[in-house]
């Protein structure tokens, strides 16, 4: 790396590796443990799932005690899926590339960027440690009161407390960090950098942090109740006594859906980096995506309700109408995605794969999500396996592809080494024909009737042979992730070296060395559009 | 949100010469994440509001028979209630003393918030013991349940509130603000503010509406 700062001293650390890593507040050293963080609680819950695909193989209680223990599993799998694994994943990809991606030094306050997070790995292992108390929390991930509340039949256990406290840990973390983001994107950015020369990645985390921002505090408070309800005699969710169950399922909504969009936002961000780079075109439509965006977040907070449906105390027309109407910015980005990918000039990496990975899916999981706004259809489909088809359609068909795109496309910024192609190829297969395997089938079982939350079925109801493929999908996933983990150790010794600007970029990360300097810059380029780098390699005559 | 972890944020400090970043103008990095601070409060407080509104209207009477007279809005809570608005208007003189470099009048006021906050926090304490005497506790039905929770609430955050003005008071007392340097003030009035503004319509919503 080149150095000619003014002060050297200021940018070296004279400090041992392991402490380095401990005391950081460099946003790329916390964006790298935020993505490594999150991969071994993924690999957590997804030891989870498989104990819920095992056990749901075939008819009958196969090997858990109980369907209490089943009840944990699932309850588990989720939590740790959505809040410890796909929401940090994302902040922490973010974290990593936002500020390098504006041409700022780092995060706007990097200390509380660190406290962000170092409150993760402490939730979650609250989170893990409710299992060795007396049994994790077991009401499914959206704890609806009564299930969730402290009686004998409900939920006695310290595990529901601990799975609250968790999650008031994490929605702290994430909205200190959604702050973070928001004051880094509009006070750090490099001089010519305005909002529209933003690379999409950077206001996908924008939106995605005023989602954060407005929606995280919202189920901090319903947690709360719940927590009040439970352990100090309140009663705002307790029928019994003048309080109402569908208060909380109204308020966890109203944080919940926008949380959706929270796991899908930014890794709609990786892959529109990705895409115009192995397609060497420029987006289409930059503009009409960010309005998309933001429209997106926009509607996000009006259509909470389609969750509740068959509560019959929602107005079904309003959030049916709202619900469809999100349709039109994801159509619009659709639109952008293929248009981009449209006599481009492909290049098949394995970034670019797993990005198509999302393409596919995510519009699977759009149209089977567009059936389930139909009031009439989702009185049908709620609560059955068509409901977790349709989210694992999205938030892994989604984001996880997304995610995996965006672990491709920076590792060799983040470590200065190529991750393996081929062994990228066949994790890529692996996961690809594993996941859908997994939850393709899902959908006949949803329209067969099988309702989701359950550990065990008739033998005669028609669901045994979706069921057996279901489960050798999840056991190919779950062998996917052996080649990732093999790739990522060969590569980190062994790996190509991939010098400053391997995919030839088109946004200012890959402007500075790999791995960044601690302050990421020792000159930036001029930035005239919202592809500063691939102006500089063709001279700025066409702008 | 220190001045330390200001001092990382501008682009003087960074060691790199020629990269100038919009850091300079406009509003301060601290301020601008307090005020966002602030927008996640208001989301925090609105999900409060919005259970008590939902409990109020499905709870007729409103409030119970046996606890009208709690809800009195001329009596002791009045005091608290003017005692905490005027604080907000010493910590605005604070602002303004320290913004014209009058270190001593900015510490004067300061403390007087200070001490302002300090005692409604104790009022609020003697209110719940006369409450828990009569025999209202959390459990109290819905009433007991909001009343309990909003307040509490309240009164966590005033104690939050109250530990910055102490960390801000005994920063300001060894000359660590200036009127070129005082975001750390600036930022936690904003959040006094906050706090007073939530009193008042709780004030107005829970004794009046």
């Amino acid at each position: 790396m080149a150095t000619h700062a003014l002060n050297p001293a200021a940018s070296t650390y004279a400090r041992g590796g392991l402490y380095e890593w401990l005391a950081t507040t460099d946003h790329k050293k916390i964006g790298i443990m935020y993505v490594v963080n999150s991969m071994l609680f993924f690999l957590v819950g997804g030891v989870l799932a498989l104990v819920v695909r095992t056990e749901l193989a075939t008819p009958g209680i196969q090997f858990l005690a109980d369907e209490r223990v089943y009840n944990e599993m699932f309850t588990m799998h989720a939590t740790l899926m959505i809040f410890v694994f796909i929401i940090p994943m994302l902040a922490g990809l973010g974290n990593y590339a936002v500020p390098l991606q504006i041409g700022a030094p780092d995060m706007a306050f990097p200390r509380i960027n660190a406290l962000s997070f170092w409150m993760l790995p402490l939730a979650g292992i609250l989170l893990i440690s409710s299992f060795f108390t007396g049994g994790a929390a077991a009401a499914g991930w959206t704890s609806y009161p009564p299930l969730s509340g402290e009686g004998p039949l409900n939920s006695p256990g310290s595990g529901q407390d601990l799975w609250i406290v968790s999650l008031i840990l994490i929605g702290t973390s994430s909205i200190l960090g959604a702050i973070n983001f928001l004051v880094t994107i509009f006070k750090m950015r490099a001089p010519g950098m305005t909002l529209f020369r933003m690379p999409i990645m950077v206001w996908t985390i924008l939106v995605t942090s005023v989602l954060v921002l407005m929606a995280t505090p919202v189920i901090t408070s319903a947690l709360v109740m719940l927590f009040i309800d439970r352990n100090l005699g309140g009663h705002f969710f307790d029928p019994f006594a003048g309080g109402s169950a569908v208060l909380y399922q109204n308020i966890f909504w109203f944080y919940s859906h926008p949380a959706v969009y929270v796991m899908v936002l930014p890794a709609m961000g990786v892959i529109s980096e990705v895409l115009p780079v192995f397609s060497r075109k420029p987006l289409f439509g930059y503009r009409a995506f960010v309005f998309a965006t933001a429209g997106i977040g926009a509607l996000g907070f009006s259509v909470w309700a389609h969750h509740m449906f068959t509560t019959g105390a929602v107005f079904l027309p309003f959030f049916a109408l709202l619900t469809f109407m999100i349709a039109i910015p994801t159509g619009v980005k659709m639109f952008n995605w293929v248009f981009t990918l449209f006599r481009g000039q492909l290049t098949f990496s394995t970034p670019l794969i797993f990005a198509l990975g999302f393409l596919t899916m995510f519009l699977i999981g759009g149209i089977n999500g567009a059936f389930s706004a139909a009031v009439p259809v989702d009185f049908a489909l709620h609560d059955t396996y068509w409901v977790v088809a349709h989210l694992h359609y999205v938030l892994f068909g989604g984001s996880v592809f997304g995610v995996f795109a965006g672990i491709y496309y920076w590792f060799p910024k983040m470590t200065g080494r190529m991750l393996d192609e081929g062994l990228g190829k066949i994790q890529f297969v692996l996961m690809f024909v594993g996941f859908n395997l997994t939850f393709f089938p899902m959908h006949m079982l949803g329209l067969a009737g099988m309702p989701r939350r359950i550990a065990d079925y008739a033998g005669d109801a028609g669901w045994n042979e979706w069921n057996i493929a279901a489960t050798v999908g999840g056991f190919m996933i779950a062998a996917s992730m052996l080649p990732f983990l093999w790739n990522v150790f060969i590569s980190l010794r062994n790996g190509k070296v991939a010098g400053d600007d391997p995919w030839e970029g088109n946004t200012l990360e890959w402007a500075t060395s790999s791995p960044p300097p601690p302050y990421n810059f020792d000159s930036l380029p001029e930035i005239r559009s919202e592809r500063p780098l691939f102006d500089a390699r063709h001279g700025q005559t066409a702008h | 949100m220190t001045a330390d972890s200001h001092a990382l944020t501008t682009a003087e400090h960074t060691p790199i010469a020629g990269l100038a970043h919009d850091a300079r103008g406009g509003i301060s990095n601290p301020i601008l994440g307090m005020l966002l601070f602030l927008t996640s409060e208001v989301m925090f407080f609105a999900g409060l509001f919005a259970a008590y509104f939902n409990t109020r209207a499905a709870n007729k009477p409103w409030p119970p028979t046996e606890f009208e007279h709690i809800l009195n809005p001329f009596s002791l809570i009045l005091v608290a209630t003017v005692i905490l608005v005027a604080s907000s208007f010493t910590c605005q003189m604070a602002i303004w003393a320290i913004r014209r470099n009058d270190r001593r009048g900015f510490i004067r006021n300061i403390g007087v918030t200070f001490v302002l906050g300090v005692i409604f926090l104790l009022m609020q304490v003697y209110d719940y013991s006369l409450l828990f005497d009569e025999g209202m506790t959390l459990g109290s039905g819905q009433f007991g349940t909001t009343y309990y929770t909003l307040t509490g609430f309240h009164g966590a955050h005033v104690f939050g509130g109250v530990i910055m003005l102490g960390v801000v008071l005994y920063r300001g007392m060894s000359g660590q603000f200036s009127a070129r340097h005082h975001d750390a003030v600036e930022a936690a009035s904003l959040y006094w503010h906050f706090v007073d503004i939530v009193w008042i319509l709780l004030f107005s919503i829970l004794y009046f509406l």
